[in-house]
């Protein structure tokens, strides 16, 4: 199942190493975080609840850079 | 600017004012480090905050990291040895404005460019029975409603034309200036803008499946797909940085250790100096930043010219395209029949065009649609007397009293006329009146008038080979080719074999190469997947195209395929320029800096100036109108 969540983040690398820590929580079958659309959008693998994860994914991206905000 | 931008501006026009006027100020020793920890601690004092919960979470190697050690590194030698505190803080001062800069531009262009498409509709018009117009969300209108546009409104849903006749401009969606004329009856896409009356459109999607969403949706999503470029920058900036945070680290440490061992002096200060300049030069945003916006401004120059490319990395293909496979019906030719010629006419050619059309009166059948289309006028059906079809071979019609019979040879023989064979390629229908032979009619699909130019340009842009499949027969599809000056050729083709086709195509071709096939997206999709890349044309309202292939081409101009490749070819230079331009400004950067040539004004360049500079040539890549 994918979903789309709109981000704010300032600067592409930042966006990059959200993606990478979004990717290793798991739930998370894949993560693309467009930079330009400022979007993220999830695969979350089978039987992952999105609600949780997405709890999980949005401290994963504040560990990594602490400036960027998911709206859930 | 939003509110975050400006507070940065603020803070960096106060500390550098105060730079400014502590430079004047005569004072010495301590007080001079605490009167500079002002202006630093206006323009730092959040890359601190970051930096030091970067380490909380073990993020050494961020950028706030590297300027907090590198300036912090700074005052710490200004205070133990030179008395320097300018450069630290001149170096955070120039680190933000560059970061000001990029998170303007960057956020500046991806509005220009969402603007670029902005077609999304803001409401339909719903009439009640007073005939009073309310403005309702086009999310809200179900299926079969009726809807009213008036003159300069967008369409906001798909639907057809109930009454009012008006113009459309197609431009937002197709990129073509051309207005396109509706009536009652014809289908119209949301997106376009209703020009000159009041449109009444019964609607037939919901909003979510209407054109305009299913544009706006790729469009959005394109540049998630990432290219193979993207890709490498990703990989390349995460050993990237490390790896110059490490050689810094040698740098401050071995040379002093060495001269110690050979009993010279360590001279930490200098070799430390240097370390910090390699700190500064280490943050790969220049790379980072300039690839994704570069693939997104020329996705989004390509949206305005009616050119959806689906994916950063299709683009990146398309820009490697090596051969091109078209499907002839509806993309080279114009997929309707058309009477082209006329030979052999006893009569004048007028006459016996309305004889046919006269014969063919009844008739539905594609060829005998276009004799009719070609005569153009009303018929006087009171002309017609008995009518018989002979099947599959034409019709004998009796017109003013004289027997008139229009079909192949073989009726033709039947009737003990003896048929002109013709030579031109293409359907011909023989005419006999009262038994004699009064000419024939050559009908033939019409090849698309920009085809020829569009092959053409293909050969310029760079493209080594084109072929054509088609399942017409041989004669009219090598008459075709040879026409429009294609390579090769394949006639007499079943759906199926044009898979088979593709497939020994994109065996033979260089490995890095690229085949693009392009077909009208309706009865091709399977060849559209099984290509390199798939381009679908005339795709406006088509959803099957639109979700099978690639890059859809909005309407259907051939020439628009050669455009295509230009862009990408365009994008796909300056990616390049961009990956170049940085690395070599920071490799050479770096040996200066290892060397002690470079100090850190030098360095804040080659990270932020580099940066701008990158950016700025990426937005090029959106002003493609001119290719």
């Amino acid at each position: 199942m994918k979903k789309t969540y709109k981000i704010e983040v300032d600067c592409a690398n930042c966006a990059n190493k959200m993606e990478d820590a979004a990717k290793k929580v798991p739930g998370v079958a894949d993560v693309t975080v467009n930079f330009m659309t400022q979007k993220m959008i999830v695969d979350f693998s089978e039987g992952a609840d999105p609600a949780s994860t997405m709890k999980q994914v949005v401290s994963a991206c504040k560990k990594v850079e602490d400036d960027c905000e998911i709206y859930l | 600017m939003n509110k975050k931008q400006k507070k940065i501006l603020i803070r960096i026009i106060i500390s550098a004012a105060l730079l400014i006027i502590l430079h004047f100020i005569p004072v010495s020793g301590i007080p001079r480090f605490l009167l500079y920890l002002i202006p630093y601690g206006v323009i730092g004092y959040d890359i601190l905050k970051k930096a030091w919960k970067g380490i909380l979470n073990r993020q050494v190697f961020d950028e706030n990291f590297l300027m907090a050690v590198a300036t912090l590194g700074a005052l710490a030698l200004g205070l133990l040895k030179t008395g320097d505190y300018e450069e630290a803080v001149a170096v955070m001062l120039f680190y933000q404005i560059g970061e000001l800069f990029q998170s303007y531009a960057v956020g500046k262009s991806r509005r220009n460019i969402s603007e670029l498409m902005d077609i999304r509709p803001d409401y339909a018009n719903i009439e009640d029975a007073d005939g009073n117009l309310t403005r309702v969300d086009p999310d809200e209108v179900a299926i079969g409603t009726v809807i009213v546009i008036n003159p300069g409104e967008k369409v906001p849903l798909d639907g057809i034309v109930e009454n009012g006749k008006s113009s459309l401009n197609t431009s937002a969606l197709t990129g073509e200036s051309v207005p396109r004329d509706v009536g009652p009856g014809d289908e119209i896409f949301s997106g376009c803008i209703n020009m000159n009356s009041v449109l009444r459109i019964r609607t037939t999607k919901e909003f979510g499946e209407s054109t305009v969403s299913k544009v706006l949706d790729l469009v959005e999503n394109a540049s998630s797909r990432k290219s193979k470029s993207e890709n490498f920058i990703s990989r390349f900036a995460r050993w990237y940085t490390p790896a110059v945070v490490c050689c810094a680290l040698a740098l401050a440490l071995l040379p002093p250790l060495v001269r110690l061992l050979m009993s010279l002096p360590p001279e930490w200060g200098e070799w430390i100096y240097r370390a910090l300049t390699f700190l500064v030069i280490s943050c790969p945003c220049a790379l980072v930043i300039s690839i994704p916006l570069t693939f997104f401004a020329g996705i989004g120059g390509a949206g305005k010219e009616g050119i959806l490319v689906k994916g950063s990395n299709y683009l990146e293909a398309l820009s490697k395209t090596g051969t091109v496979v078209f499907d002839k019906t509806g993309t080279l030719t114009m997929g309707v029949f058309d009477v082209v010629d006329v030979h052999h006419s006893s009569l004048d050619r007028q006459a016996l065009l309305e004889y046919a059309a006269l014969a063919e009166c009844a008739s539905s059948h594609p060829i005998g649609m276009s004799i009719k289309k070609a005569w153009g006028k009303p018929l006087d059906m009171s002309r017609v007397g008995k009518v018989e079809e002979i099947g599959g071979n034409g019709v004998v019609v009796e017109i003013d009293g004289r027997q008139v019979a229009a079909g192949n040879s073989r009726l033709m023989r039947s009737l003990s006329v003896e048929p002109i064979e013709c030579r031109t390629a293409g359907t011909i229908v023989h005419m006999a009146i009262n038994g004699e032979y009064a000419g024939h009619f050559v009908i033939a699909d019409v090849v698309k008038p920009d085809a020829k130019e569009a092959i053409a340009a293909l050969k310029r842009s760079g493209v080594r080979r084109t072929v054509m499949l088609t399942g017409d027969g041989k004669a009219v599809a090598e008459q075709v080719a040879a026409e429009l000056g294609i390579d090769q050729v394949w006639s007499n083709l079943l759906p199926g074999d044009k898979v088979t086709k593709v497939e020994e195509l994109l065996a033979e071709k260089p490995e890095k190469e690229m085949l693009a096939f392009v077909g009208d997206g309706i009865n091709d999709a399977p060849v559209l997947g099984r290509a390199d890349l798939g381009i679908a044309m005339g795709a406006m309202g088509s959803d099957a195209a639109i979700e099978a292939a690639d890059v859809v081409l909005m309407d259907d101009n051939p020439l628009k395929i050669s455009k295509s490749i230009r862009i990408a070819r365009k994008c796909m230079r300056i990616v390049y320029q961009n990956i170049i331009l940085a690395l070599c400004v920071k490799a050479v950067c770096l040996v200066l800096g290892a060397l002690g040539i470079a100090n850190m004004w030098l360095a804040v360049f080659a990270d932020v100036g580099v940066m701008i500079i990158a950016v700025l040539n990426a937005i090029r890549a959106l002003f493609v109108s001119k290719l």
